[in-house]
């Protein structure tokens, strides 16, 4: 029961770590310019996609899939804030949503199009394969892996946002984008590198996801609820909050479908309704 | 005198022409002829009928929406929970041997009415994303309560062996859909009725104030919550007699009337069509509805396609949907005539 319990944690904190790396950047895009984004997902599969691919039709191994990740969604994100999404930041949430419930659509038919309805396959590297033993638990090495990537990603994120000009030119226009410009921060050029960031990361996490969440083109709505929940519950614009949301709705999700299987996701929408109605702004969101 | 206000009965004696009134609430010509649209589609395509009423239930399905959200502005994206409720009160009803279909919609209408009046509460706090957030889990919600209450709703096969008594003891629902058609087509045109008497109340034009600036309106004495509450109730309600309506004519409920799918396809019918004006919502689900009976019969992946190109688009460059571009252009044209006189 102890060994479980050990295991259904450390599988939830994995599963959280890839939630968190994911919808990172859909929680600053929507605290940066108070964005509605359902698409976000569809970053996360153009990376999944980039990385099968290339190891499919390249044979390039997994781990140098991955940066190709990062960039292809990177990539796909920065043309489509450029020519669509920065047209509507003043429009009103529901635009929003339609506009981007519309692009998720575009984006599973034409992924379906191209690569068949069918899961994608991925072949990870034999020392991501099987278990490590650490004080008389088998963890999984793919998960131990995953978040000790997670981890690094979460500190070089923290580093950029503390430590550099530009985390500070996002800081203040989180804070406050009229007064950011006023400052002479190119606000508009803050906007569009933080979206072409969290898409690239949405694309890390697509590629790092294959074997955890699987990978075929309804992706982006399959997900869609979790992404939007780590935005919701950790408040939108925090690292902090987002991280500490992807964890809870990790390890709850993982230890629900572990102890309870007969009442499947019931659980994860019980809380995410509980947590809207008891923190309208999120845990650390700071706008009510 | 200006006629409008005066053929309304509401201007008071030595009122301004000018002074901010009432909406009229006369029928105008274009409404008629709608509804006469929908009398005509009888006769003319017969064989149609059960795609017909089809129509109607969603039209309905989406006034209901479009009373929360392009009135009150409340940005739901889980709205089929209460639709659900009605078609399996309904269906529920029909199963365990009372098939009578009057009172079956009425129960299904309150059933509605109390899962809307109970989860109101939730759904009025906070801002758009909570919102959005706390509709989706409630219909989420249900759906998996729908699901693993097998024994009950019949899971996943969902609920067979509705058995539908005649209306009012006449006309019983046969496979052509004709008594389904004129069925859902009074079911819709009196709860329309409603609708419309609804906004165009002093109710409903707080509603808008609500929409338009939801801090001045307890300024000058509005509630909000409340009125916020009273009008999802009221859209819960009709949402519910929409699926019991659809529970009764199909004589079947599926899983799938709680279905995420269901609420995103409504939002995106009332949107295409013109948020806001009841209409909109009408001729969002014939358009949506007709073209993915002639699309999808070509492959159901090219449709999703381009229903997501036409709703950037129409995102992007028709605000507003059909209703609100055909506005556009009347006000256009009308603006060159003045130019050119």
């Amino acid at each position: 029961m102890i060994g479980n319990l050990a295991g259904v944690l450390f599988d939830g904190i994995a599963y959280g770590s890839l939630l968190f790396v994911i919808s990172i950047g859909l929680s600053v895009t929507m605290g940066l310019m108070n964005f509605v984004n359902l698409a976000h997902g569809a970053f996360a599969m153009v990376g999944g996609y980039a990385c099968v691919l290339l190891m499919t039709r390249a044979g390039l191994p997994f781990l140098a899939t991955l940066p190709v990740a990062f960039a292809a969604a990177a990539l796909a994100g920065i043309v489509l804030e450029r020519t669509l999404y920065q047209r509507l930041y003043k429009a009103t949430h529901l635009d929003q949503v339609m506009f981007s419930i519309g692009l998720v659509f575009m984006a599973v038919a034409a992924t379906t199009y191209f690569f068949g309805p069918s899961q994608q396959p991925v072949r990870l590297p034999d020392f991501l394969r099987g278990q490590v033993q650490v004080a008389g638990l088998g963890l999984g090495a793919y998960r131990l892996f995953l978040i000790a990537v997670v981890a690094l990603v979460t500190v070089a994120l923290h580093l950029t946002m503390t430590r550099t000009r530009f985390g500070a030119q996002v800081r203040a226009a989180v804070d406050n984008a009229v007064a950011a410009a006023g400052l002479g921060i190119d606000v508009h050029r803050v906007f569009g590198v933080t979206f072409a960031l969290g898409s690239g990361l949405a694309g890390l996490g697509g590629g790092l996801g294959i074997d955890v969440l699987g990978l075929d083109p309804t992706f982006p709505l399959k997900y869609m609820v979790y992404f939007l929940l780590v935005v919701a519950i950790g408040g939108a614009g925090t690292i902090k909050g987002g991280l500490v949301a992807a964890m809870i709705l990790g390890i709850c999700d993982v230890a629900g479908k572990y102890y309870v299987p007969q009442v499947g996701s019931f659980i994860i929408y019980f809380l995410m309704v509980v947590l809207m109605i008891a923190f309208p702004a999120g845990l650390y969101g700071r706008r009510a | 005198m200006s006629g409008g206000a005066a053929a309304a009965g509401r201007a008071l004696p030595g009122r301004p022409d000018d002074a901010p009134a009432l909406p009229s609430d006369r029928w105008r010509a274009l409404e008629i002829a709608f509804w006469l649209l929908v009398v005509a589609a009888f006769f003319v395509f017969p064989q149609h009928r059960v795609l017909g009423s089809q129509i109607l239930i969603t039209g309905l399905f989406a006034l209901s929406l479009d009373l929360i959200l392009g009135y009150a502005g409340i940005v739901s994206l889980g709205h089929a929970a209460y639709f659900g409720m009605g078609a399996y009160t309904a269906g529920l009803l029909a199963v365990h041997g009372w098939g009578e279909p009057l009172s079956g919609l009425l129960a299904a209408g309150l059933a509605g009415a109390i899962a809307g009046y109970a989860t109101s509460f939730l759904v009025v706090r906070g801002a758009d994303l909570a919102r959005l957030m706390v509709t989706l889990g409630i219909g989420l919600m249900l759906y998996e309560a729908a699901n693993q209450l097998g024994s009950i709703t019949g899971g996943a096969d969902g609920l067979s062996g509705v058995a539908m008594w005649k209306v009012l003891g006449l006309w019983s629902f046969d496979l052509a859909g004709t008594t389904a058609y004129v069925y859902s087509a009074v079911v819709l045109f009196l709860l329309f009725v409603v609708a419309r008497r609804i906004v165009a109340s002093p109710f409903g034009l707080s509603l808008r104030g609500v929409r338009e600036n939801v801090k001045r309106m307890p300024a000058i004495g509005a509630p909000v919550a409340r009125r916020l509450v009273a009008i999802y109730t009221v859209s819960a309600a009709m949402a519910g007699v929409a699926g019991g309506v659809l529970a009764q004519t199909t004589q079947f409920v599926g899983l799938d009337v709680f279905g995420f799918p269901r609420s995103a396809d409504l939002m995106i019918m009332l949107v295409l069509g013109g948020a806001g004006r009841l209409y909109g919502g009408l001729l969002g689900a014939a358009v949506f509805m007709i073209a993915h009976h002639l699309l999808s019969d070509l492959n159901p992946i090219y449709w999703q396609f381009w229903l997501g190109l036409l709703l950037v688009v129409v995102v992007l460059f028709a605000r507003g949907g059909i209703l609100g571009a055909a506005d556009t252009l009347v006000r256009r044209a009308a603006a060159r005539r003045a130019r050119t006189r």
